[in-house]
């Protein structure tokens, strides 16, 4: 089957996107963008092959009838991945302890990691027999770290291997190991995904036509900031204003208005009928009002990007923040916490002024249309949304916004749709 | 660009600035008087009719900043006290001053005789002035032309201007230059100027052809030059603009594009139209953005900065002050945000442009207020989609390399993509 790949270089997300020749999609992944383009980019396609075979595999089990051993299979086909990269994780970080610990710490460091790698690995396998495993990061790092983090936390010793020394064993490693290329592809773990999911004899011939299935890459086309790095000729780079243009167009067919907030950009772009962009504007020289912007805050804080937005719409009475400078925000934020206000109404007034911001540049693109679509990280921010909706109203009145689930998509999707396109032309 | 990718015309140039420079510098050993003034509304024929040297301190900025030395002058500025929002011409030229006063070509600038002011729109000019006059202790003549807020001249400003050229400025030159005004020399040097001004006109609006045979707002920065600084209504002036318009005829001629950084643009995918003047720190590179997407631009308002001419406006030796007064009031400085659109209308249309494109200057609010309101009228108008981007005119720190290519390969996309999609 001939199918076409966009990819999207973000800066702080690579997403993939793999359409079959109808144009739908077969599948998706992301992956965080670290310092390596080429490797982010690798291992974002590695993941959107894996979930289009998935999706094969889908498709044939759902003629099958028997689609409930599938997320069985799934969950073990991640956990085996995930095993790989803690057996690297692991191994290097005993190399590290080798290298820079003090020599009467060393053992009871050793030992001490091997202890979070046990439990890490005990808790990975815990995730395979739960139906509805608790929901965390996609990326490696975070899901890892936040794990190791915990259990160094647990069994550190603060008078001998102390949980900065495991911290900072973690923090040196983690980069070499994402950084390194890593073969997490379909093929290379669907048999061991079979053998310990168990019970799939029914699967086992659709597994094996998913796994063979002719998947060939008959255009590609990249965008985002990392866009030049990728190793494709000039024609098959589009910007993101177009791919994200097209992408809302094809998410949601009546879009004339875009807003992308993503992680170092904002975005408002005007399309046609047929999802052709006939304006555009983009913040210049300054990125307050940013993804990022909110990921400082929530650091400031000390929350978690994804507990942000739901604490902000708990907010009863906004503050108004003056400043949209990430860094004076930051500022702006410590200076109400000690006049005692409160966390939530802190957080809503940050988020109107993220939201106020997209809307001057909306408005210098040309206003908002009938229909709108926001897109970027930022759309799964509740309350950022909340305070669009608002702000649209009141400035525009009723306009009907769309935000799809799968929107941090939207630019890899138009890449994949330029590809489509462009073959087919 | 090598020397071998470099236009006649622009090495005939180099000779003559390096010229301008150098007597200049001799300015004070052969007497000669030395008169500062601004681009825009310029009174170089009066000038040189006191056998006065012009030096025009934004010229001497922008090529302080193309030779890759406005920075310090900046620092040096700010470091007396010059907030980081003053216009940045203003801030490279005080800390030239205080550096010694050498010029972009090494070469050390004269004190002022007087400074001219001829008041065109631009405010801080004003301040401007008052600082140097601060700093040489020299006479100062403020030329007061009225703004055209209602897109014309009136016959009672016309003669307002030409009175405080007859009774103020020319006294003030006299006393300044210790020499008498002589109108036969003015009317010999606005002659000049006009023939000048013929030819560059036929230069500028070579770009009408397909493909254009010149690039008119890089290219026409270079073209411009002698016009907009000292040798308006000179022997020099008139010879450059006869040989550039040869040059440019016989590249018409051979269906040849400009030379570019990105060599020469011969095959031209894009014609745009830019508002606002370019940015000289990375002036090279950000040419390049435009030539390496096979963009061309046909059309500008910066390259009327000192003077409109493509509208007919000639000057006339006939009537010196009333032509000088037309002259001034004319500067697309001067002109309210009506006349701005309209005249971005004509060129998008009378130069069948692709695109229109606004480079807004951090440093510069004559220029950029109203800017978003020119886009989206000229859009409205022409049917035509415009583009805005953002840097500043010689202060470095405001030109994000990447974000302005990433701008401008959107829009280079867009614009293919709005091609394809209407089938043409």
């Amino acid at each position: 089957m001939s199918c076409f790949v966009g990819i999207d270089l973000g800066s702080t997300t690579t997403k993939a996107v793999v359409l079959d020749e109808n144009g739908e999609i077969l599948g998706r992944g992301i992956t965080n963008s670290r310092s390596n383009y080429d490797l982010a980019a690798d291992v974002a396609r590695t993941e959107a092959f894996v979930s289009a075979r998935f999706r094969i595999l889908e498709r044939a089990v759902e003629r099958a009838a028997g689609s409930a051993a599938l997320g069985r299979l799934l969950r073990a086909f991640r956990l085996e991945q995930m095993l790989v990269q803690l057996g690297r994780l692991q191994a290097r970080i005993e190399e590290e302890v080798e290298r820079a610990v003090r020599p009467d710490r060393r053992r009871a460091a050793s030992e001490k990691v091997r202890e979070i790698f046990q439990s890490l690995r005990a808790e990975e396998e815990r995730r395979l027999d739960d139906p509805d495993p608790p929901a965390r990061s996609d990326f490696f790092r975070d899901a890892a770290g936040s794990a190791y983090a915990r259990l160094a936390q647990e069994i550190a010793d603060p008078t001998g291997v102390t949980f900065d020394l495991l911290i900072g064993l973690y923090d040196t490693c983690i980069v070499p190991v994402e950084n390194e290329p890593i073969e997490l592809g379909f093929r290379e773990h669907i048999g061991k995904a079979l053998v310990r999911a168990g019970g799939q004899a029914q699967v086992r011939p659709s597994v094996e036509a998913a796994a063979t299935a002719g998947l060939e890459a008959s255009a590609t086309v990249g965008t985002g900031y990392g866009r030049a790095r990728l190793p494709f000729p000039k024609e098959q780079i589009r910007s993101e204003i177009l791919c994200h243009g097209l992408g809302a167009h094809v998410l949601f067919p009546g879009t004339r208005t875009v807003l992308d907030i993503g992680g170092q950009d904002t975005k408002a772009i005007q399309v046609d009928a047929r999802g052709i962009v006939t304006s555009f504007q983009m913040n210049d020289r300054c990125a307050a009002g940013c993804g990022r912007y909110l990921g400082y805050i929530a650091d400031e804080m000390n929350l978690g990007l994804h507990e942000l937005g739901p604490l902000a719409l708990s907010g009863r009475r906004p503050i108004r923040i003056s400043s949209t400078c990430t860094v004076f925000a930051g500022a702006e934020l410590r200076e109400r916490l000690s006049l005692g206000q409160k966390r939530e109404d802190i957080l809503a007034g940050l988020h109107r002024a993220v939201i106020l911001r997209a809307m001057s540049l909306l408005a210098r693109s040309g206003g908002i249309e009938d229909e709108f679509t926001f897109t970027g990280g930022v759309a799964r921010n509740p309350a950022a949304v909340r305070a669009l909706e608002e702000l649209v109203a009141e400035n525009y009145g009723p306009r009907r916004i769309n935000i799809s689930g799968d929107s941090i998509y939207t630019g890899a999707l138009g890449a994949a749709h330029f590809a489509r396109r462009g073959a087919m032309a | 660009m090598s020397e071998a990718e470099k236009d006649r015309s622009m090495l005939l140039q180099k000779e003559m600035l390096a010229a301008h420079y150098e007597r200049l510098e001799a300015a004070p050993e052969t007497r000669e008087p030395v008169v500062y003034t601004f681009v825009p509304g310029n009174l170089t024929e009066l000038i040189r009719a006191f056998g006065a040297l012009p030096v025009l301190p934004e010229i001497n900025a922008l090529q302080s900043a193309m030779r890759g030395k406005s920075q310090a002058y900046i620092a040096a500025a700010e470091k007396a006290g010059h907030s980081e929002d003053v216009c940045s011409y203003v801030k490279c030229d005080i800390g030239m001053s205080t550096a010694g006063n050498v010029g972009p070509t090494g070469t050390r600038l004269p004190k002022p005789d007087l400074l001219l002011l001829s008041y065109t729109g631009c405010y801080t000019f004003m301040k401007w002035f008052e600082l140097l006059r601060e700093q040489y202790g020299c006479p100062t003549v403020f030329l007061q032309v009225p703004y055209q807020a209602d897109g014309s001249q009136t016959p009672v400003q016309r003669s307002y201007v030409a009175r405080q050229i007859r009774e103020t400025l020319i006294p003030t030159l006299e006393k300044a230059t210790g020499r008498r005004y002589d109108e036969e020399r003015l009317r010999e040097n606005l002659a000049r100027s006009a023939a000048a001004e013929e030819d560059l006109v036929a230069v500028l609006q070579s770009a009408k052809k397909m493909p254009s045979p010149i690039d008119a707002y890089f290219g026409a920065v270079y073209y411009v030059g002698p016009i907009f600084s000292a040798f308006r209504g000179t022997a020099e002036g008139v010879a450059y603009y006869r040989a550039l318009r040869e040059e440019v005829e016989e590249r018409a001629a051979r269906g040849e594009g400009p030379a570019t950084p990105a060599g020469r643009l011969d095959r031209q995918k894009w014609r745009l139209v830019v508002e606002g003047p370019p940015n000289w720190t990375h002036f090279r590179d950000f040419w390049r953005m435009f030539a390496e997407e096979e963009a061309v631009v046909v059309a500008s308002t910066y390259s009327k900065v000192g003077g409109t001419y493509d509208f007919g406006f000639r000057h006339d030796p006939s009537d010196p002050l009333g032509t000088l007064a037309d002259y001034c009031s004319g500067c697309y400085t001067n002109r309210n945000l009506p006349s701005r659109v309209e005249m971005l209308e004509r060129y998008v249309e009378e130069y069948r442009a692709d695109g229109f494109l606004i480079h807004s200057v951090k440093s510069c609010n004559s220029f950029s207020a109203g800017q978003l309101t020119i886009l989206r009228e000229v859009e409205r108008r022409t049917g035509v989609p415009g583009a805005f981007i953002e840097s500043d005119l010689v202060d470095a720190r405001y030109f994000s390399a990447a974000n302005l290519k990433n701008r401008l390969e959107s829009y280079f996309q867009m614009l293919e993509a709005r091609r394809a999609g209407s089938g043409t």
